[in-house]
């Protein structure tokens, strides 16, 4: 075995024309040159290690950020007056009152979830739980966002098997509730499937943490479990590669997560917060120590010093590059005032978490490391942690969007009968996209911690934050590739108000907004061009409904070949609720109320499901977004919630009307008897488009007919279009839409929950 | 009356045993697994969770920790103890309560609101169920298939200590359909199914109206009003 030497700064100086492997980090030949130029000489390996990982389009968001700060402009008074912490941080607060805040972020792990679907999702989830921490909050829930291949084909099993056991198995360990998500099956995910996680953590006000490392002499300590040699170079090589076919493989660059472990941590750091040990805390994700390092420092005063050889390994062979890239589950980096450092430690022995010194803060606005007694990193943190490369990458108009839009699905001839309506809404019922996922959903705990109040198949999860008055948050996480593909600035905003309505629809507020914006290349003009629209519209709407966005995370080179994935940006929306005791089922739960169907319906079928299900047909315009009908009908049934005259509310989404009275029988076994003539009559559509169609701004609710007058008051006082389209029936053991057909509750339940389990296996008790 | 519960690093639902002893009406009290002390408690919880990762048989480590040294001792002498999930799989490591849990014969973890037949009310625990009742709490773990040999659970029946057994499914390949286990003595009592998920309305399983379940709550009242021990 040969000696590793580390490259040091001297030698570096010394030897200006060695040969550097940039390219095989990522590194193009120009970002290469750019660093040469800010450091006035060749980069040492370690500086080139923090610069290639910190500098790839996961850590750096070099082809996002021009478009990103738009999130940042677009936002008016109101939306900042809840707003703690904005983008930029860990993850955004918002103030949802009584002293309390919350905080929440989506995350992407796609790439490493198909390389190893398990270590992937796994890892998935515990590095946004870090993010939650590193607030200095308790994380009180997770979701996830999951897009995998054709659910038929061969690798989807291994993949599906993989990602939700990976979830199951870190998410359930952490103790955490997991309170709901989505999944889709399409080929265009085949061979990338798309894994975003979402972690919600709440904090009283005074016990907010933010990444930075501040006040000379402070110490600098790594803290969890030991760095070892996985996921090196995962986040330059992995997350800012695409999968070419037939490559190597690429499983060593898989981080591997030990949930036990984190779950210490979460409980030790939440311990160091309420003995107020930490002056500023990260953890560490992408990039490891070169991403804390210099992050922490760049956001501090500027400067810090630490010795490599402190750090605590699993591997003593790793040399410094690796520590300084490794990726290495389950560590954080605190700031520590040296007067506290006995007590920070007592915490960690309590825990029997491991910590050492590696440095302290300095004001020289240097970061400097060094290792066996010499100086292999000197850098102005800001260089690689803030200032990296900015591109502005070409766009272009895709060639092929005129005639996608132009094959709309009116060339489908409509259902001449009941029986042909019927037979499409049990196709649609069972398709993949919105078959139940009990099969999935089954290996998630959402009972632990005992503040659960909305979960799974309910629209929106919810969790009580405050035991004592109630206060809680509620959230939901959308996303219709399909109608991204179409349309990328609409679809973002359908995504914006399905999520936005799907929290509205459980009687909370809409607050805050996170995204995580999954896109082919963005070497791919075209795909520029995709994600240009998308965040334009996702800001847009957020402007026009009053809501910030206070993070998130883009994933690109979401593609195989040349082929990429639908954009796919899943948009998170939080909103708070006074008291979690007045929250709207989602489903019937009595006799003879009336069922009110609030909003109005267009024939909007292209790119529904109806004509994915049924026409396996993807093509003409999405439908039309209405923001102001979005927040009447977000007042309206906020209002309804607190003066509790409505007994349910159920998104109209996905399979439109049909769906939502299916959801609303299925959830808790109760019947209903639905007539669609006048909806028909009132809104000039057809029986097809009056139960299929996908027209946004619309819910239905029942009311207890002893609060029809004050209910329709409120709508006619609130201006939302009201219809009452049908009764709840506890005795007909069925849905009826009259004149139409009619199927059992045991019927659609058995069609609606066959699918998953026919491809992947038996649900237990199923 | 003061219920302890232990926190073992790993432990998910103690918090919740905390909570349901408090809606219960008793004094709850937070114990660490690195102590001696049991704080003189009434009665004691384990609770459910991977207590310290569980990277050996689910429970063994926990089994052997400083604590369960004073619990092992304590309920031998009577002390009312309740094991969880992970706790009944402790109790089991530690020979308090006869049997094994191995991974459900599904391969796979699976939550799901469990129904179960209340066998035994002569314990600490359930002492105010009906026998025979039919109660629903949420069930939510990975190895809970219980066995035993021919031998011993010819004895745990014959002897009438199956304390809660699964009733319409079988989550997890239980022999017997045992979802819950008593010792001879009565104060001790583990089960599989998580009672305190069940606890306050509004935040337990489906029921009548939703998530409205708290047949749970018994468990952590019986122990209060606990008759069957002061006999």
């Amino acid at each position: 075995m040969t000696e590793h030497v580390p490259d040091t700064v001297d030698n570096a100086i010394a030897t200006p024309d060695k040969h550097q492997p940039y390219e095989l980090l990522g590194l193009k030949a120009d970002e290469y040159a750019q660093i040469r130029e800010i450091l006035g000489r060749r980069p040492t390996s370690g500086e080139l290690a923090m610069y290639s990982v910190m500098w790839s389009e996961h850590c750096s968001y070099k082809s996002s950020k021009v478009h990103l700060r738009q999130f940042g402009q677009k936002v008016s008074e109101d939306m900042k007056k809840h707003l703690m912490v904005g983008m930029g941080e860990n993850a955004g607060v918002v103030d949802i009152g009584e002293g309390w805040a919350v905080t929440f972020k989506i995350e992407s792990h796609n790439h490493p979830s198909y390389i190893e679907p398990f270590q992937g999702a796994a890892t998935g989830v515990g590095g946004i739980v870090r993010d939650i921490i590193s607030m200095g909050a308790r994380p009180v829930a997770v979701m996830d966002a999951l897009r995998f291949g054709a659910i038929d084909h061969e690798d989807t099993h291994r993949v599906v098997n993989g990602v939700v056991s990976g979830i199951s198995f870190y998410g359930n360990c952490l103790g955490l509730p997991n309170i709901g998500g989505e999944t889709w099956f399409d080929s265009v995910y085949q061979a990338n499937p798309l894994v975003n996680a979402l972690a919600v953590g709440a904090l009283r006000h005074e016990d907010l943490h933010l990444a930075n490392a501040k006040g000379v002499g402070n110490l600098v300590v790594l803290f969890g479990a030991r760095t070892g040699g996985d996921g090196i170079g995962g986040a330059s090589i992995l997350a800012s590669d695409t999968f070419a076919e037939g490559g190597p493989t690429k499983r060593p660059a898989v981080q591997v997560g030990d949930p036990f472990a984190e779950k210490v941590l979460i409980e030790c750091c939440l311990e160091l917060f309420q003995g107020d040990c930490v002056e500023g805390i990260q953890d560490l994700g992408a990039a490891g120590i070169s991403c804390a390092t210099s992050e922490l420092a760049s956001n501090g005063d500027g400067g810090m010093h630490i010795t490599l050889d402190n750090v605590l390994l699993r591997d003593p062979t790793l040399t410094a590059e690796e520590i300084l890239m490794s990726e290495s589950q389950e560590r954080m980096m605190a700031i520590v005032r040296p007067e506290k450092l006995e007590a920070f430690l007592a915490v960690t022995t309590k825990w029997d978490v491991e910590a050492s010194v590696l440095g302290e803060v300095t004001n020289t606005g240097r970061l400097i490391i060094e290792w066996q007694g010499e100086t292999i990193v000197n850098v102005d943190p800001r260089t690689v942690a803030v200032d990296g490369p900015v591109y502005n990458r070409p766009m272009e108009y895709p060639s092929w969007i005129d005639a996608l839009q132009a094959d709309s699905a009116a060339k489908f001839a409509r259902a001449q009968t009941g029986t042909e309506l019927r037979d499409q809404f049990l196709a649609l019922l069972g398709s993949p996209n919105e078959a139940d996922t009990d099969w999935i959903t089954n290996q998630y705990d959402y009972y632990v911690m005992g503040n659960t109040a909305l979960h799974t198949p309910d629209g929106a999860g919810m969790i009580r934050i405050d035991e004592e008055s109630g206060l809680g948050v509620a959230l939901a996480t959308d996303a219709n590739g399909r109608y991204c593909q179409l349309d990328p600035y609409v679809g973002a905003q359908l995504a914006l108000v399905e999520s936005y309505r799907n929290v509205a629809t459980s009687g909370a507020t809409p607050m805050a907004v996170s995204d995580c914006l999954n896109f082919g290349s963005p070497e791919n003009p075209e795909v520029m061009w995709q994600f240009a629209r998308a965040v334009e519209g996702l800001a847009d709407g957020c402007l026009e409904l009053g809501i910030p966005v206070t993070g998130g995370n883009v994933s690109f080179y979401n593609q195989t070949g040349d082929v990429p994935i639908h954009p796919t940006p899943v948009v998170a929306v939080m909103g708070s609720i006074d008291n979690v005791a007045r929250r709207l089922p989602s489903g019937w739960q009595d006799e003879g109320e009336n069922i009110y169907l609030l909003g109005v319906t267009r024939d909007e079928l292209d790119g529904s499901s109806w004509a994915g299900a049924v026409h396996n047909h993807l093509g003409g315009k999405p439908p039309v977004v209405d923001f102001p009908a979005e927040k009447a009908l977000a007042g309206l049934l906020a209002a309804a919630a607190h003066e509790g005259i409505v007994t349910s509310a159920i998104d109209l989404g996905t399979g439109g009307l049909i769906k939502a009275l299916t959801d609303g029988v299925l959830r808790f076994g109760v019947g209903a008897r639905v007539w669609i003539d006048e909806l028909q009559q009132r809104d000039g559509v057809d029986a097809t488009a009056a139960l299929f169609s996908e027209t946004t701004a619309r819910v239905i609710v029942s009311v207890d007919r002893t609060d029809d007058v004050r209910f329709r008051g409120l709508c006619e006082g609130r201006n939302v279009p009201v219809l009452r389209i049908g009764v709840t029936d506890t005795g007909s053991a069925s849905l009826e839409v009259q004149g139409q057909f009619e199927v059992s509750v045991e019927q659609l339940a058995a069609v609606h929950r066959a699918t998953l389990p026919a491809h992947f296996g038996p649900v237990v008790g199923g | 009356m003061r219920v302890g519960v232990i926190t073992f690093p790993g432990s998910l639902d103690d918090r919740d045993a905390l909570r349901a002893v408090r809606l219960a009406g008793g004094e709850p009290v937070s114990l660490w697994h690195d102590d001696h002390d049991l704080q003189g408690v009434d009665a004691l919880i384990i609770p459910g969770g991977f207590s310290y990762g569980d990277y050996l048989r689910c429970g063994a480590i926990a089994a052997h920790s400083p604590i369960m040294r004073e619990v092992i001792d304590a309920a031998n002498k009577g002390l009312p103890v309740l094991g969880i999930c992970n706790g009944f799989q402790v109790l089991v490591e530690a020979h308090l309560l006869d049997g094994g849990l191995i991974r459900n014969d599904h391969g796979t973890f699976i939550r799901r609101d469990q129904k179960l037949r209340v066998e035994n009310v002569d314990t600490a625990w359930t002492n105010t169920y009906e026998l025979g009742q039919e109660i629903t709490i949420p069930l939510k773990n990975g190895e809970g298939g219980f066995i035993a040999d021919d031998e011993t659970l010819k004895r745990l029946e014959g002897e009438g200590l199956v304390t809660f057994r699964y009733l319409d499914v079988n989550p997890n390949g239980s022999l017997n359909d045992i979802a819950g286990l008593r010792n001879a003595r009565g104060n001790v009592v583990g089960l599989m199914p998580h009672p305190e998920h069940a606890v306050e309305a509004g935040f337990g399983p489906d029921a009548d109206r939703m998530q409205s379940g708290t047949d749970g709550l018994a468990m952590f009242v019986s122990v209060l009003t606990d008759t069957v021990l002061s006999k």
